[in-house]
């Protein structure tokens, strides 16, 4: 029984606190080095967190013309993130529910989610959220097959869907050596900036009606649904960077819980984070968000990406 | 008594369907008791076909018995075994919910058509859908196929005196019989080499043929069967024939006899041929993955909602076949285990898919039954008019979109790992292949999911478009209780798939002739472990607990730390203006960026037509006019110029046409001659 919750237990209940706890960071800190780059003070770190607060408190107002998709939605999509992220290694490389699924099913998970926050957009009958929705889901149906592949890819030198095994077998020194690693990476990056709405996809500061995507789905939600979505996005956003980071460049991550090794790993973990998230906010600062007919190339890329590296692997060149 | 009722359940089934064609005939002016008579015949006799099937699945003993035989050459032999149970139970599952469905259903067509006739047919249709998967040898198969297509295609024209619905059945007819001219003369060349009509003589019978012999035999079957199932480009009869048909059959039709074609491939392919040849294996997923990829972009543009449907069925046959050519695949190489996995998966999608599939066109039948219209466009609004409707079809949208914890998910992973697990294979263009197929199939179902979301969103979420949706009303219990039933196996073969995979694990390795994977499912710790070596396992029980659970604790807990929710409730943020129906996202609107980025595939011609006040200046548009239709590539390039062939050379052929019996008499004669000196 202890060893149960020593090695499941406590381990998941640290990853769901990291999990809930730290993403609205990533945000704060994606905000203040755009703040930076745009020459603006910005607010603090710790804003996304009193967003948060701000929004549970407040009223909720639903649209007359909503049917139950709406209020059932929010729940639906922090569930499902909420359980994608349950399912990866964050600073232990045996996910605390990793055996339940494989990545295939993680993907999936983040699709039934999004599936909802496309019904959504269309609950309210206004054409922002129906605009919202179409692109979402246009650009969601390229850059999941893209996804697929390129974690295949990577699976495929370690024999594995499993993301735990995946790491485990893993190393940094590989990933600079072999052409699987790089060109998944680099298509695991794209598939990311994609799915979180990001610059060059998406942009998560606007509400101009001819650029937003994830942005015009929600419009019409308030108070503490606002805040549920807001915080899967986050939760999404940090999904996303632990993948790249755990898979691609797997240090500091421990196997057994110390207290000392669970301190140490969990510092590594948020810096590796951090770290990418910082290159995020370059990326965003310095390029100009595509139109809209401009992100499929990128996504193909991606795809193709993916596909190079498998060939590439496959003929052994 | 009821042992007697076990083991004479197929008799009852056979039966009670004919008892039900006859009596619904018979009963035709008193049209309500004409239909309970039909529809309560088609239920009882479904749940004898799920006894049946059941009682051979879980004695493993088959079933096989011949009637007396009277006419040379006509047995009437029935045989079921594992894999025939199995889709009679599929049969039998869609079956029963169509016929509760159809109790109200048909009061639709009360006046309008003969109610007789359609309860005639209806059983008979259900009848040789079931005598197709028992037959026992090759003539009695072909009499019952056949006896299938007739059956199906009076269906397709019950509503006679619509054109639209002539021309379909007249598609539907010809490319029907040009399946089952393929069919025939796949099986009787298999009759030439065995000697023997019955299936159970015909058993691996692929070893004793010339290699020449049996490619023939698979490329009959696969076009034959194929174009039953619905595989690009054979596909053209199926969007016109099913939206044609009453709601109620093109369920039927979707989900169950599209099925009867896989049934008959695997039947051919694996217990006759034997599946040792990799280029069938390689064709058949090709294609496959082209039927997958064009079936769900053709459905993105359509707003129709049946045609919508039925090129999904084009996708999910699309699916099932991949999962299908990979075992082919698999089992030439001699990766028996892997051949089992991909198998399982395209089987278990059968049967999802005649769930799911059976389920979204009951659903586009209630609403058709209450607001006349199959349009999208005129659509929205229904969930708050038709809640039970609405959820029932929100779970087959799920469902086909393949998302935990739903049932098409279950398949389409299995189907996923199978295709993982070809990189133990050796073969680089055999790897890249897979590779592809893998992407393909994961844009096939992300692209569903973005379909499913037009469907759903455009007809049941915001507001009514037209006056037939503002006045729509939910249906009555049967059509409830059938929806119901078909919903709720989505949920349970989604979240507890392991019975139905431990039976498919059994019928696999008898088709493939391999011991059976060991640990596929795990009862105690309800995990799907497809391979040995760990490469992937799931439980779909934890997952869907999982999901559920955090929901319900999220819920519980934002009460309880931030309180009761105050809500209110207001108008739609729309800049100020006036928010009316015409102002949503269309169906078109939303499949538009697809359609851009897929320009390619759909060669679209738009024109655009604009008046101004003044043609000279153009400054003010008075009127715009916009026209967007899609080229179907493989009617402009394949069927347009097979049709201009055949229109060519019968125009030459009139010159032998000289309207004289003597003449004719004589081609004949010397025909005869000519047979009798090359084919003695």
């Amino acid at each position: 029984m202890n060893q149960i919750i020593i090695n499941t237990i406590l381990p998941g209940l640290m990853q769901l606190g990291i999990i809930l706890f730290i993403s609205p960071l990533i945000v704060g800190v994606i905000r203040k080095i755009k703040a930076f780059f745009q020459n603006r003070r910005g607010a603090d770190f710790l804003q996304p967190y009193r967003n948060l607060r701000k929004q549970f408190q407040k009223e909720v107002v639903i649209s007359s013309t909503a049917s139950w998709i709406t209020p059932a939605m929010p729940y639906i999509l922090f569930s499902t993130t909420i359980a994608a992220a349950l399912l990866i290694p964050t600073f232990m490389v045996i996910a605390p529910l990793g055996g339940l699924a494989d990545t295939l099913t993680i993907i999936y998970l983040l699709a039934l989610g999004s599936f909802f926050l496309a019904l959504a957009g269309l609950d309210q009958g206004s054409a922002f959220g129906g605009m919202g929705s179409s692109r979402h889901m246009t650009i969601a149906s390229l850059s999941e097959p893209a996804m697929i592949l390129s974690i295949f890819a990577v699976g495929v030198n370690s024999a594995t869907g499993n993301i735990s095994q995946l790491i485990s077998q893993g190393s940094v020194s590989e990933f600079f050596l072999n052409p699987l690693y790089v060109f998944s990476f680099l298509a695991l990056f794209i598939v990311m900036i994609a799915e979180t709405s990001r610059i060059p996809v998406d942009n998560p500061a606007t509400h101009l009606e001819l650029t937003m995507i994830h942005e015009a789905m929600i419009l019409d939600y308030s108070g503490r649904y606002l805040a549920f979505i807001e915080w899967s996005s986050a939760i999404k956003l940090m999904l996303f960077l632990t993948l790249l980071a755990n898979i691609f460049f797997p240090i500091g991550i421990i196997t057994n819980l110390t207290v000392f090794g669970a301190i140490a790993a969990i510092i590594i973990y948020i810096i590796k984070i951090l770290i990418f998230a910082s290159v995020i906010a370059i990326i965003e600062s310095t390029m100009a968000k595509f139109r809209l007919f401009r992100v499929p190339d990128l996504l193909w890329i991606a795809f193709m990406l993916s596909l190079l590296g498998i060939i590439i692997h496959f003929a052994n060149i | 008594m009821l042992a007697f009722l076990i083991n004479n359940s197929f008799t009852f089934l056979i039966l009670f369907l004919l008892a039900g064609a006859f009596s619904a005939f018979i009963f035709a002016k008193n049209k309500d008791l004409s239909n309970i008579i039909a529809c309560s015949a088609a239920a009882i006799a479904s749940i004898f076909g799920g006894i049946t099937a059941l009682s051979v699945i879980i004695t493993g003993k088959s079933l096989a018995f011949s009637l007396p035989q009277t006419i040379p050459y006509f047995h009437i032999t029935f045989f079921v075994d594992n894999l025939a149970a199995y889709f009679i139970l599929i049969i039998s599952i869609v079956t029963i919910a169509v016929s509760i469905y159809a109790i109200e259903y048909v009061k639709e067509y009360f006046g309008k058509y003969n109610i007789g006739v359609l309860g005639f047919l209806y059983n008979i249709f259900i009848l040789s859908l079931f005598l197709v998967v028992s037959a026992g040898n090759i003539f009695w198969f072909l009499i019952v196929w056949e006896l299938m297509s007739v059956s199906s295609y009076f269906l397709v024209i019950y509503e006679y005196d619509k054109e639209e619905n002539q021309k379909a059945g007249f598609l539907y007819f010809i490319m029907t019989h040009i399946g089952a001219a393929f069919i025939s003369l796949a099986l009787l060349l298999l009759y030439k080499y065995s000697g023997s009509l019955n299936f159970a003589d015909l058993n691996n019978i692929g070893s004793a043929l010339p290699s020449a012999t049996k490619d023939t035999v698979f490329l009959l079957a696969f076009l034959g069967f194929g174009s039953k199932a619905g595989i690009v480009p054979l596909h053209i009869w199926l969007p016109a024939a099913h939206p044609a048909a009453p709601s109620h059959v093109s369920s039927l039709m979707s989900g169950v006899m599209l099925k009867i074609a896989i049934y008959g491939f695997i039947r051919v392919i694996f217990s006759f041929l034997g599946a040792s040849v990799l280029w069938w294996g390689i064709l058949v997923i090709i294609i496959a993955t082209i039927s997958a990829i064009l079936g769900v972009l053709y459905a993105l543009t359509e707003h129709d909602m049946k045609r919508l449907l039925a090129f999904h069925s084009v996708e999910n046959i699309g699916i099932i076949l991949i999962g299908v050519g990979g075992a082919m695949i698999f089992s030439s190489l001699g990766f028996y285990s892997l051949a089992a996995v991909a198998l399982i998966g395209g089987l278990f999608h059968t049967l999802n898919h005649a769930v799911f599939k059976g389920l979204l066109f009951l659903g586009a039948g209630a609403i058709i039954k209450s607001t006349h219209t199959r349009n999208m466009e005129d659509l929205g609004g229904l969930i708050k008019l038709m809640p039970y409707t609405a959820l029932f079809f929100l779970i087959g949208a799920v469902s086909i979109s393949a998302l935990p914890p739903f049932n098409g998910f279950a398949s389409e992973w299995l189907v996923f790992q199978s295709l993982f697990a070809s990189i133990a294979i050796s073969g680089l263009a055999l790897k890249i292949l897979f590779a592809i197929v893998i992407a393909v199939l994961a844009l096939t179902s992300a692209l569903a999911a973005a379909c499913f979301v037009k469907a759903f969103g455009i007809t049941f979420l915001a507001l009514p478009r037209s006056e037939h949706a503002e006045h729509a009303k939910e249906a009555g219990w049967p059509i409830k209780l059938g929806m119901g039933f078909l919903a709720l196996l989505c949920i349970v073969f989604g979240v507890y798939p392991l019975p139905v995979l431990n039976l498919l694990n059994t019928i696999a390795s008898g088709l493939l002739s391999n011991p059976i994977i060991p640990n596929l499912t795990n009862s105690s710790t309800l995990f799907v472990t497809p391979f040995t070596n760990g490469f992937s396992s799931f439980s779909p029980v934890w997952i869907a607990v999982l999901i559920l659970g955090i929901v319900i604790i999220s819920y519980i807990l934002e009460r309880i730390l931030i309180g009761k929710i105050k809500k209110r409730a207001y108008n739609t943020w729309d800049c100020g203006s006036h928010l009316n129906p015409r102002m949503q996202y269309t169906a078109t609107a939303f499949s538009k960026p697809i359609q851009m980025i897929f320009k390619n595939i759909y060669r679209p011609h738009e024109k655009i037509e604009t008046n101004y006040y003044n043609e000279g200046t153009k400054y003010f548009m008075k009127q715009m006019k916009y026209e967007t239709a899609l080229t179907e590539i493989y009617g402009k390039y394949l069927y347009t110029p097979i049709a201009d062939f055949i229109i060519y050379f019968s125009t030459k052929m009139h010159r032998v046409q000289y309207g004289n019996v003597h003449i004719y008499l004589l081609y004949i004669f010397i025909t005869l001659i000519a047979l009798l000196m090359f084919f003695k």
